[in-house]
């Protein structure tokens, strides 16, 4: 657990370099998304912001109190809905994608 | 630093990259599947190693299981079940609202981190002692309102979309002036928090206000623009997740926040694009009012020829060529296997088929080929709009299922139509238009569409579902 309150000024600027590339890097790999993938690219990005799961974790192993707990259980709970639902729901359309062309049988014209 | 430390800087990055490649892969149906698993599996990495090393800041610490470990178990295992069964039981046509169910507890929980790291801090400082530095403050109240707002107005989005809440946009005399008012409070709130004190009624008042901000900001925007809405709430949770990241220092966090934010935002702009509308107008618009600009009413002195199943089956059987137009009233007919059946026996009688998809048919952008993707149809047969637009003119038959405003030809003509300007399908162009429709209704944005009364178009009134499976029947009679 850091403490972001005591953060070295160096630390902060990592952090915003990080911020600044990822934003591009998001940017140009999404920009190469097919519209019809877009529906699977906003649910499979939505399950990648689960990510926020780890923070709470984080919270959880320094919470005290009852509240400090209680907000821990909630961040917990609503974070793995997050990522456990995100990730299979988009599994579960990109499934679909996968059947090759021809499954159906009889193909072309 | 440890190596122990060391370690978890290189999960993180680890994580991280893995997160790159679950978007990246995304470029292609062939990958797309195996990003998503990498991503997961970036996921469960760092989920893991959190359990066992989480405390950065002590030098001496030894692997061990994260203290009050029960909290996981009781919340990520309720948190679990429900995610599973959600995303196991969902219908397809019901993913857009399941999707923002999601989010919404993406963003909660960011803003919940940002309250505990707020309430915990405040907790352990001296009586007196001086403000939180100002990166850590403006981080931490990011946090908070972007994932406040982006709970409640997640949970909003879902219930027009699930029929819980009114579909129209809910809109009431000053509601702007409301909006504005809330937004400059909260403003003036997170600045008095950041520089002045660190009061914490004052930052429950602040969390409240973005919790209710969230519902006025999304109640008066109508259900048709709910995946405009959607996205980019997607993007506010990826925002707020960046920021806990910044907060707790935890690189795994800022990069995936980030890159959701980033993705989130050019998606909102790529489908305010297809509408030929800004970001702005789909927010503040209160579109499909029927109010202001819009010409309700002339729909009923709309006259339309009707044909039976039989002669639409007819037209399409001996024709060359049949363009296939879904819409949402194909989804919540869950007509997309008979859909599947007709193209498979128009195949086999040699009649070409494709289908025309529009970037915003459906709920959300890409929605369409979901739903033909569960029913089998190869995703080559499917065009985009550019791709196909030139082919109309060649084509016997152009069958709309449940499409509207994406075919009305008003956007290319009418310059006082809500929607001029926006792309369409020009399924004008088709020698012969049939189109699926419940009845004469204005779609979903409440625009009449004079495609209905064009010479070449007849209706085939009824549920999608029952008119296509008789189309299905008057093809193999024909």
């Amino acid at each position: 657990m850091t403490d972001a309150t005591a953060l070295s000024p160096f630390a902060l600027l990592a952090a915003l370099f990080i911020l600044v590339l990822a934003a591009f890097v998001g940017y140009e790999v999404v920009s190469k998304v097919p519209t019809m993938l877009h529906t699977p690219l906003m649910s499979g990005s939505n399950a990648v912001h689960g990510v926020v799961v780890v923070g709470a974790m984080f919270v959880t192993a320094t919470a005290v109190g009852g509240v400090g707990l209680l907000l821990a259980v909630l961040g917990i709970f609503l974070g793995t809905v997050n990522v456990v639902g995100g990730f299979v729901v988009t599994d579960r359309m990109l499934e679909m994608f996968r059947r090759r062309p021809g499954s159906d049988g009889k193909g072309d014209k | 630093m440890t190596g122990l430390q060391v370690l978890t800087y290189l999960v993180w990055l680890v994580a991280g990259v893995t997160f790159i490649f679950a978007l990246k892969f995304l470029a292609s149906p062939k990958t797309a599947r195996t990003g998503n698993l990498v991503g997961a599996a970036g996921m469960v990495l760092v989920v893991a190693w959190t359990l066992i090393f989480h405390d950065l800041n002590n030098p001496n610490e030894t692997p061990g299981l994260l203290a009050n470990w029960w909290v996981l178990v009781v919340g990520g295992g309720i948190g679990a079940i429900a995610g599973l069964v959600g995303a196991r039981r969902v219908p397809m046509t019901a993913m857009p609202q399941m999707v923002a169910l999601f989010n919404g507890a993406g963003g909660g929980a960011a803003a919940v981190v940002a309250i505990s790291e707020f309430l915990r801090d405040v907790g352990s400082k001296a009586p007196g002692a001086e403000l939180f530095p100002l990166p850590f403050m403006v981080a931490t109240l990011l946090g908070a309102v972007i994932g406040g707002v982006s709970l409640t107005g997640s949970i909003v989005a879902f219930g027009k979309l699930q029929g819980f809440i009114a579909a129209r946009p809910v809109t009431y005399p000053a509601q702007r002036v409301v909006s504005f008012t809330l937004l400059g409070a909260i403003l003036v709130l997170g600045v008095v928090l950041a520089l002045a004190t660190n009061n914490v009624a004052l930052f429950w008042l602040f969390v409240v206000l973005s919790l209710i901000a969230g519902v006025q900001v999304v109640m008066p925007i109508g259900g048709a623009d709910m995946p405009v809405v959607i996205s980019l709430l997607n993007s506010y949770t990826g925002i707020a997740v960046a920021a806990t990241g910044f907060v707790l220092s935890s690189y795994a966090l800022l990069i995936g926040g980030t890159l959701v934010g980033a993705s989130g935002a050019i998606l909102t702009q790529l489908m305010c694009k297809a509408m030929n509308r800004s970001l702005f107008n789909v927010l503040f618009g209160a579109f499909g009012t029927g109010g202001g600009v819009m010409h309700v009413g002339a729909e009923g002195e709309q006259t339309a020829r009707e044909i039976s199943a039989e002669d639409a089956a007819v037209l399409m059987a001996y024709g060359k060529k049949v363009i296939i137009v879904p819409g949402y009233g194909m989804a919540v007919a869950q007509a997309q296997g008979p859909v599947r059946e007709l193209m498979d026996l128009l195949l086999a009688k040699g009649v070409d088929v494709e289908f025309a998809i529009h970037p915003v048919a459906g709920r959300m952008p890409g929605h369409m080929n979901v739903l033909l993707a569960e029913a089998n149809v190869p995703y080559e047969r499917l065009k985009e709009m550019d791709e196909i637009n030139d082919e109309f003119a060649g084509t016997d038959v152009a069958l709309v299922i449940g499409a509207n405003d994406v075919t009305n030809p008003s956007a290319r003509t009418d310059e006082s139509s809500p929607i001029y300007g926006m792309p369409i399908l020009n399924v004008d162009a088709a020698q012969n238009v049939v189109v699926l429709k419940r009845s004469m209704a204005a779609g979903f944005a409440g625009i009449p569409n004079p495609l209905y009364s064009e010479p070449q178009t007849a209706m085939l009134f009824g549920d999608a579902k029952a008119s296509v499976q008789a189309l299905v029947a008057g093809v193999k009679a024909a």
